[in-house]
C-alpha cells in the first residue's frame, strides 16, 4: 500500500482479496481497492482486466464470491445497488441508464421526487434541477425530454443524478463514474473535472474508469491498474509516469507504433469509390470524395459534424438527394445496405450497442452473419464451417473468450468490437467504412485495431474511418478528410498529416 | 509472443479454409470445452417443461391407474395418452407458428379467427361438392397465406404494432367467416376429408401425423437454412440485422405468412374433426393457449431465441392439464382457475429470478440452522 500524506489515514471504502467467478471465467482474484475521502482515484486497465466487475461488485449489482469490503473500516456487503446507494455509493454507468421520454429534471430527481402535498412538486423540482445542472456548466431546458439532448447532455445528467441528493440515503461518499468522458467534447470534460474538483474538495472519494490517459493525469491523485482480474499495483499519479503506466496496464512495453508513417506512400491510386456533389438532407450537403484504392482515409471532425451521416449515406442507409456516387468505376445509387454490401462495401457503425451486435447471439453467429446475408437464407453456412470462421478470427484477432459459443453481449467492448471487425473481415469488403472503431476499448485493443487497419491496407482494402483521436488518425491515414457543419472544409495529405493542422481545419482557421 | 506481434505475423484472412490450417489444436481445445456447456445449457432449457409434464402425468396416474394404458383396435391405438396427443393437434400447430411470431418480438392474435376463416372455406368448398379434397386444403391454405399477408404487411411495412395489427384482423377474421357461412353452421359429408381430423393412419390419429409432419417440416426450413439465425437475429435486434444486410422486414412477413399457413392447416384438422365450420366457436380463445404453450415453452415476449419442439412442450402441458381437471373429477366449474393455477406455477418454475430466491430462501434457513 502506497504512503499517503493526507490527513485521513482510513480508507473510506476498502476492498480486500475480492474474488468473483464466472461460469469458465475467474473474473477477479484478489482483487483490491482502497479509496480515501477526497481524492480522485483512477482505476485502469484493458477491457476485460475485470474493472466493471469489480465496480459491479463495489456497488451491488454483482456478489462477491471471496474477499471483504470495508466501509468506514466496517464489513459491508451489498445485496443490491439499492443498498450501496443507500450507504452512499454513487455509481454512473457507461452506458446512459435514463429514461429517454422522461424530462430531464424528473430525470435527474427519479424516485426522490421533492414533494408537495404528496404529489410531485413539478416547479421546485425544475428548479432544484436547473441548479445542480448549473454547476455542471449546463444551461437546458430541463422540463424537456431528456431524449431531446445529445449523448453528451444524456451523459453529464447521468453523471448529475450519480451525485443528486436522494431521500433516505447517506450522503455520498464514494462516487464511482465508468468512462464517462467516452461521448464528451474537450470543453465538457473540462465541465466535468470542474465539478469533480468541486466533489473532492465536499470529500467525496471518486473512482475514474477510463482508457483516455491524458484525462487521468489531468484530474486523478492515485491509480489502480488492473489486469486479468488481478491487482497490479497502487500508484502516486505524480510519480508514475506514462510510460510506466501503460507498461504496468499491458504487462509489456508498447511500441511506439503511433508514429509511423502512413502505410502506403500517397500516390496516384485507382479510385474505389468517388462522389462528386453528393447531397443527403440536412445531414451532407455537396460531398466531394474520392477514396483510393488500398488506402486509409481519415475522416475528422467534431460531434455532429456529418461524418457518421457520410458513412451511413455511403452505406445505403440515407438516400443521397442528388449528385453522383460511383463505386469501383460504376456508378451507383445506394438504397439499402444489402445492396451496399453486395457491391463490396461494409460498415462497422459507431453505436455498437444498438447498431452493430446482436448482443444474445454467440460470437460464432455473430461473425458469421453478415457473410450468411450475403449469401442469402436460403444457403445455409454449416456450423462446422462457421466455427472454423469463427476460431480463425478469434485467433487472428485475439478475441478473449473460452469459446466461440459465448454470447458476444457477455464480451468486453474492445472484444465486441473486434467480433464485429471479424464479422465484416468475414465478407471480405473492397471498403470498410469504421465508424469510431476504437471508441471506449482499452489501449491494448486500441493498438491491435490500428495495426489491423494498416495490415488491411497492404492487403489491398480500402478504408474510411472516422475518429475523434486525431493522433491515431494520422498513424494510418494517407489523407484526411475535415468536416465542419456538414460541409467538407479541409483535405489534407503529405506535410499537412499531423493534428495540429487537423485541429486548425476543425477551428476554421484554413479557410 | 506480444499482440501486436501475432496480427503482424498472420496470413490474410482467406475466409473458412485458413481456419483449418491455423491453431488446429486450438479448435480442437475450444470444442472439446464448447459442446459439454452447450448441451448442458440445451439440457436446461429442456428441463423445466419436460418436468413439468413428467409430473402432471404422474398426478395423472396417481388418480387413474390405468392412465398410460394403451390398447391395439382396429389397427389403431387407443388410451389416455393418445388423446391427449391427438386433442393438441390444433393448438400445436398454432404454436409452430407462434413460436416464429414470437422470435421476431411480434405476436399474432389473429390465428383463431383464420382458422375460422379456413375451416369455412373447406366446409364451402365441399358443401359445393366438386372440389377435390386437395385442391380444398390447397384453397385453405391460400387463405391461411392471404391472411398472414395482411397481418405481416401491417406489421412490417405499415409500422402498426403487431399486437393492434393482428387484433383487427381477430375480430374482422371472425366476421369474415361469419359471412362465408352467411351465419349458419355448415356442416357437411365426406368421409375421405374427415378422416384429415378423425382418421388414422399406421396406429396414430392423422391430426398427429400432421402435426409431426409440419414440425419436420418447419425444422427443415428453419435450421437447414438461414432463415431460423435471421429470424432470430431480428427478433433480438432488428436494427442491426439491417446494417449487417438481413431484410428485416421481409423476414416479419415472413414469419406472418407461415403463421397463417399454420393456422389454416389447424383450421382444417378442427373442421374435418367435427365436419362442420362454426365461425362463431372455432378456434375460439386458441391463440391464447398457443401464446401461452409458446412461453411455457421458454420463449421469450420480447423476441429472440425460439423452439418449436419445446413450443410444441408446452401445448402437451396445457392439454394433460385439461385432461388432468377431467380425470380428477372436480366440477367443471373449477377448471380454468385450476389450470390458470398450474400455469403461473410452471412459468415461476421457469423464471430464473424466482428460482434463485428459492435457492436463497433455502440457503438462507441452512445458514441460520448452522448458526444456532
Amino acid at each position: 500500500m502506497s504512503e499517503r500524506n493526507n490527513t485521513t489515514s482510513q480508507p473510506v471504502l476498502q476492498l480486500r482479496q475480492i474474488d468473483k467467478h464466472f461460469p469458465g471465467v475467474k473474473a477477479l482474484q484478489q482483487a483490491q481497492l482502497s479509496l480515501y475521502a477526497g481524492e480522485v482515484h483512477a482505476l485502469l486497465g484493458e477491457n476485460g482486466a475485470g474493472k466493471s466487475t469489480l465496480v459491479k461488485v463495489m456497488t451491488g449489482v454483482l456478489q462477491k464470491d471471496g474477499g471483504e469490503m470495508l466501509l468506514d473500516s466496517t464489513a459491508q456487503s451489498f445485496a443490491t445497488p439499492k443498498d450501496a446507494q443507500q450507504a452512499g455509493i454513487s455509481t454512473v454507468y457507461q452506458e446512459v441508464n435514463l429514461l429517454p421520454n422522461l424530462s430531464v429534471a424528473h430525470n435527474l430527481f427519479l424516485g426522490s421526487e421533492p414533494k408537495r402535498f404528496g404529489l410531485i412538486d413539478k416547479k421546485a423540482m425544475a428548479e432544484q434541477a436547473r441548479q445542480l445542472l448549473s454547476s455542471f456548466g449546463l444551461s437546458i431546458d430541463v422540463t424537456a425530454p431528456l431524449s431531446e439532448f445529445s449523448v453528451a447532455v444524456q451523459q453529464l445528467v447521468a453523471i448529475a443524478r450519480g451525485i443528486a441528493p436522494k431521500r433516505g440515503a447517506a450522503c455520498t461518499k464514494v462516487l464511482v463514474l465508468d468512462e464517462p468522458t467516452a461521448s464528451l467534447d474537450a470543453d465538457e470534460v473540462q465541465n466535468l473535472f470542474q465539478v469533480l474538483r468541486q466533489l473532492k474538495q465536499q470529500g467525496v472519494a471518486i473512482v475514474f474508469i477510463t482508457h483516455f490517459l491524458d484525462q487521468v493525469y489531468q484530474i486523478s491523485d492515485r491509480i489502480t491498474v488492473m489486469r486479468n482480474g488481478c491487482f497490479v499495483g497502487e500508484y502516486q499519479t505524480a510519480s508514475l509516469n506514462k510510460a510506466e503506466l501503460i507498461a504496468a496496464m499491458l504487462g509489456k512495453e508498447l511500441s511506439q507504433q503511433r508514429h509511423q508513417a502512413p502505410c502506403v506512400a500517397v500516390e496516384q491510386a485507382d479510385a474505389i469509390l468517388s462522389a462528386r456533389q453528393l447531397c443527403s438532407g440536412q445531414s451532407v450537403q455537396q460531398l466531394d470524395l474520392v477514396l483510393p484504392q488500398g488506402q486509409a482515409v481519415g475522416l475528422a471532425g467534431l460531434l455532429g459534424s456529418g461524418r457518421t451521416e457520410i458513412c451511413r449515406l455511403l452505406f445505403g442507409l440515407d438516400k443521397a438527394d442528388s449528385g453522383l456516387l460511383s463505386f469501383a468505376g460504376q456508378e451507383v445509387k445506394l438504397t439499402d445496405p444489402a445492396q451496399a454490401i453486395a457491391l463490396g462495401i461494409a460498415l462497422c457503425p459507431e453505436d455498437r450497442k444498438t447498431e452493430g451486435m446482436i448482443a444474445p447471439l454467440s460470437i460464432r453467429e455473430n461473425i458469421s452473419l453478415a457473410l450468411q446475408a450475403k449469401q442469402g437464407w436460403w444457403r445455409l453456412i454449416s456450423k462446422k464451417k462457421q466455427q472454423q470462421l469463427a476460431d480463425f478470427y478469434i485467433d487472428k484477432l485475439q478475441i478473449a473468450t473460452p469459446d466461440a459459443d459465448k454470447a458476444i453481449g457477455q464480451l468486453s467492448g474492445g472484444n465486441q468490437q473486434k467480433v464485429i471487425l471479424a464479422r465484416w473481415l468475414a465478407v471480405e469488403p473492397k471498403l470498410l467504412l469504421l465508424d469510431e472503431p476504437t471508441r471506449g476499448i482499452d489501449i491494448g485493443a486500441h493498438a491491435e485495431i490500428l495495426q489491423l487497419i494498416r495490415q488491411l491496407c497492404q492487403q489491398g482494402m480500402s478504408l474510411l474511418v472516422t475518429s475523434s483521436e486525431l493522433e491515431e488518425l494520422t498513424a494510418f491515414s494517407s489523407k484526411i478528410v475535415v468536416m465542419r457543419d456538414r460541409k467538407k472544409v479541409a483535405e489534407l495529405s503529405g506535410e499537412d498529416l499531423n493534428p495540429d493542422r487537423i485541429m486548425a481545419a476543425i477551428a476554421g482557421a484554413s479557410v | 509472443m506480444t499482440t501486436e506481434g501475432v496480427i503482424l505475423n498472420s496470413s490474410q484472412p482467406e475466409q473458412q479454409n485458413a481456419g483449418q490450417s491455423n491453431a488446429e489444436q486450438l479448435k480442437a481445445a475450444r470444442q472439446a470445452r464448447y459442446s459439454p456447456g452447450q448441451s448442458a445449457h440445451k439440457f436446461s432449457l429442456y428441463l423445466y417443461p419436460l418436468l413439468a409434464l413428467a409430473l402432471l402425468l404422474l398426478v395423472n396416474l396417481l388418480l387413474d391407474p390405468q392412465f398410460f394404458s394403451l390398447q391395439w383396435q382396429d389397427g389403431r391405438l387407443y388410451g389416455p395418452l393418445i388423446d391427449i396427443v391427438n386433442r393438441s393437434a390444433p393448438v400445436a400447430l398454432l404454436a409452430i407458428g407462434m413460436s416464429l411470431v414470437i422470435a421476431t418480438g411480434g405476436i399474432d392474435l389473429s390465428v383463431g379467427a383464420v382458422m375460422a376463416i379456413c375451416g369455412a372455406v373447406c366446409a364451402n368448398l365441399l358443401l359445393l361438392g366438386d372440389w377435390s379434397i386437395p385442391a380444398v386444403i390447397g384453397l385453405a391454405v391460400l387463405t391461411g397465406l392471404a391472411c398472414g399477408l395482411v397481418n405481416g404487411v401491417m406489421v412490417s411495412y405499415l409500422g402498426i404494432q403487431p399486437i393492434v395489427a393482428t387484433l383487427v384482423l381477430m375480430v374482422a377474421g371472425r366476421g369474415v367467416a361469419q359471412l362465408l357461412n352467411q351465419g349458419q353452421i355448415v356442416t357437411f359429408q365426406n368421409p375421405d376429408f374427415a378422416a384429415l381430423g378423425s382418421g388414422d393412419f399406421l396406429g396414430l390419429p392423422v391430426p398427429v401425423w400432421l402435426v409431426l409432419l409440419a414440425l419436420l417440416v418447419m425444422q427443415l426450413l428453419l435450421r437447414r437454412t438461414a432463415l431460423g439465425l435471421f429470424i432470430e437475429a431480428v427478433g433480438c435486434n432488428a436494427k442491426a440485422s439491417r446494417y449487417l444486410g438481413i431484410d428485416d422486414k421481409g423476414i416479419k412477413l415472413s414469419v406472418y405468412l407461415l403463421t397463417g399457413c399454420c393456422a389454416a392447416l389447424a383450421g382444417i384438422v378442427a373442421t374435418a374433426d367435427i365436419q362442420g365450420s362454426d365461425a362463431n366457436n372455432a378456434g375460439l380463445w386458441l391463440e391464447l393457449d398457443a401464446i401461452l404453450a409458446v412461453v411455457i415453452g421458454g420463449a421469450a415476449l420480447t423476441g429472440g431465441r425460439f423452439s418449436l419442439p419445446r413450443a410444441v412442450i408446452g401445448v402437451l402441458i396445457i392439454q394433460a392439464l385439461s385432461t388432468t381437471i377431467v380425470v380428477s373429477g372436480l366440477p367443471a366449474k373449477f377448471n380454468l382457475l385450476i389450470k390458470a393455477l398450474v400455469i403461473l406455477l410452471v412459468l415461476m418454475l421457469q423464471s430464473e429470478l424466482f428460482r434463485n430466491q428459492l435457492k436463497a430462501l433455502f440457503s438462507f434457513g441452512k445458514a441460520h440452522g448452522g448458526k444456532a
